[in-house]
């Protein structure tokens, strides 16, 4: 995954609490076997409204999403990240998230900043007012900036190291192979296996 | 102090412990289907890496699959279960293919086959893992990044959630459920209160559930935004679990029991939050709007947006959902009767729907899905088949079906359904479709009807 310490680009206000995953991308995109191409089924069913936030050019090449509360709930689709990179997402801002969503884009390197929700609305009151209004997203500092105004977040270190580093769990995992083997060594004979 | 369950099975499977990191977890046993699986398998295919415990691993094939017999028609949806198969052939994971006795949804199988046991840690691309947790170990939906994860190391780094003791107490009047009772659960605590959370159920109507019951329930754990439920195991487990084909036997069961009796929360544990729900006060429960929150019990109407705490997204549900505030929730006409899923597509579900149409006609599409092919099997052995194909209902093959419509099964816009599943997020079930759910007796009772029915309103 591509490291992130500070990203500086124009936000979207999408003013919609609990937008589900199933929101983010319907089940119909999710047969494709390959990475690449979701863009295309990032909110697919809002955006056939022409009123729908993404379809405002004076939002278009923004890589910010300001979302209500409870972005990314339900299914666990990682999809759903994949979508919102592919489509130019670098951050998602609310002021909570689904748990698994969380997860998931942690491991994509799309960020999540959870603000207070008080915060995310006056945001969103900001770019809705200058949809050319920068936005600062500081990862290294913890910080939102935007006019005047500088929020702090908070995301455990742990997360926060991975995602500067750009580190694959994985490789980081299997750097420890051998603690997992003197577990394995130890667990239960009559725990089942699928064979 | 003493320990929760869900603290006691983490800790079992803390592989390493430092400073500033979370916790890395063993994986007892991780289950995978076609939909979430072949970027994962890319991706071990392209660091060169094997499976680490491929007998730890199964595989099945449900959400694309067509429940009606012969072929995928969808050339996507086939590629899609096709890679499935040739990437478990490759790298030695056991699946159960269409057609296959064994295969089924998911979350069904690994319990009827007796994978699913106490104390365990299971996981899936699939985020209503959580039903495995009925049976007393932690279980939840990861990630397609995470799947490869536990593929190539059979642990997960993760940082212990919070425990939440969600109790209820007294015992659920006749007719009314455990999906009625998880419904109701969600609607007080609302999607987002359980985020954070390994909830446990406990107390005496929650003792007094079957299996399949405590299935249903800790199923929907998710919609509440806890990522895993579950419930200690105790006699009903016990029985539940003897003989099936993965569980052990002779003198590895009587060690295994021993064990598992342990796994109760301590009396002087204490969570993180408790939440009380006195179920003698409960009734049938339905949901109204788009997400599974905004639901009320059947005798009630439709709410005022107002009423509500979030009144613009009430609005916003109304809207799509076609309703208008006041309207009795009795009087809300239904196009199609869905009755499946992992939520409620086993045999207990199935005995429940044909008590209520035996006997009786049903005025709309109604499709009956077994959960698996073990179910469909069981249920035609008892004669269910011929209760819902004489009432003039579908008997369909084993799949997820139109819970969430990547198979030819789906509502068109603006069709109306009554559906036993666990989500009604716009689209959910087919653009454009509007999803009431439900439990399998008032989606029976519905069928009968045309509108929102408990079997008592017959
Ligand atoms: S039945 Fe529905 S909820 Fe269950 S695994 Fe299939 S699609 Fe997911």
């Amino acid at each position: 995954m591509d490291a992130f310490t500070t990203h500086t680009g124009r936000a979207v206000p999408l003013r919609r609490g609990n937008v589900d995953t199933d929101q983010i991308i319907p089940a119909v995109w999710l047969k494709q076997v390959s990475r690449t191409g979701f863009e295309k089924g990032l909110f697919s069913a809002w955006r056939e409204d022409p009123a729908f936030v993404l379809n405002n050019p004076a939002y278009e090449g923004a890589s910010i999403l300001v979302a209500g509360p409870d972005f990314g709930t339900g299914s666990s689709r990682e999809h759903a990240v994949w979508a919102l990179q592919q489509y130019g997402f670098r951050v998602v801002i609310a002021a909570r998230f689904g748990d698994i969503f969380r997860n998931n884009s942690t491991k994509m390197g799309l960020l999540p900043v959870v603000l207070p929700a008080a915060v995310v609305e006056a945001l969103q009151s900001a770019v809705e007012a200058d949809p050319s209004l920068e936005v600062t997203v500081d990862l290294e500092g913890r910080q939102v900036r935007w006019g005047g105004e500088a929020v702090g977040f908070e995301i455990d270190d742990y997360t926060r190291w991975r995602l500067m580093e750009g580190l694959d769990d994985i490789g980081l995992t299997l750097r420890n192979a051998d603690d997992v083997t003197v577990y394995e060594n130890g667990r239960q004979p009559w725990l089942p296996t699928t064979v | 102090m003493g320990r929760t369950l869900a603290e006691k099975v983490w800790e079992q499977h803390v592989v390493r412990r430092a400073e500033g990191e979370p916790d890395l977890l063993y994986i007892d046993l991780h289950l995978i289907h076609e939909v979430t699986s072949p970027q994962a398998f890319d991706g071990l295919r392209m660091a060169g890496r094997p499976i680490r415990r491929p007998e730890l691993t199964i595989a099945t094939e449900d959400h694309n699959v067509p429940t009606v017999r012969g072929p995928i028609s969808d050339p996507v949806s086939r590629v899609q279960v096709e890679t499935l198969r040739k990437n478990c052939a490759e790298f030695g994971v056991r699946l159960y293919p269409m057609g296959d006795a064994g295969q089924g949804v998911v979350h069904i199988i690994g319990p009827q086959f007796g994978l699913t046991q106490p104390g365990m840690t299971i996981v899936c691309g699939d985020s209503h893992t959580s039903t495995h947790g009925a049976f007393g170990g932690i279980a939840f939906g990861i990630g397609t990044s995470e799947v490869e994860h536990v593929l190539a190391t059979q642990t997960l780094p993760a940082y212990r959630p919070k425990t939440m003791a969600i109790e209820v107490s007294g015992t659920l009047p006749a007719g009314v459920t455990a999906k009625d009772l998880i419904l109701a659960i969600i609607a007080k605590i609302g999607t987002g209160g359980g985020q954070g959370y390994i909830v446990e159920y406990r107390g005496e109507a929650i003792r007094a559930l079957s299996m399949e019951g405590r299935m249903t329930v800790c199923n929907m754990s998710i919609e509440a935004g806890a990522r895993a439920g579950m419930i200690a195991p105790d006699e009903t487990t016990l029985e539940y679990l003897k003989g099936r084909p993965h569980a052990p036997a002779g003198a590895d069961w009587d060690a295994a029991v021993e064990y598992w009796k342990t796994l109760t929360s301590d009396e002087d544990a204490v969570f993180d939050t408790v939440v009380e729900i006195d179920a003698t006060t409960l009734t049938p429960f339905v949901t109204w709007g788009t997400n599974p929150g905004q639901g009320a019990p059947l005798g009630a109407s439709v709410p005022d947006p107002q009423d509500t705490d979030d009144p613009a997204a009430a609005a916003r549900a109304l809207e799509y959902m076609g309703l208008a505030a006041g309207t009795p929730l009795r009087d809300v006409r239904v196009d199609t009767v869905f009755v499946g899923s992992c939520t409620n597509g086993r045999l207990e579900d199935l005995r429940a729907v044909a008590d209520v149409l035996r006997g009786r006609q049903v005025v709309t599409r109604t499709l009956i899905v077994p959960g698996s092919m073990l179910v469909k099997l069981q249920a035609e052995q008892e004669g269910l088949h011929e209760v819902f194909k004489a009432a003039g209902a579908e008997w369909r093959e084993a799949g997820c079906s139109m819970c969430l419509g990547m198979n030819p099964d789906t509502l068109a816009p603006g069709e109306r359904s009554a559906s036993t599943s666990n989500r009604n997020f716009e689209g959910r079930q087919g653009k454009g479709g509007r999803t009431h759910l439900v439990s399998p007796q008032v989606a029976a009772a519905t069928a009968v009807t045309g509108k929102l029915t408990a079997p008592a309103d017959l």
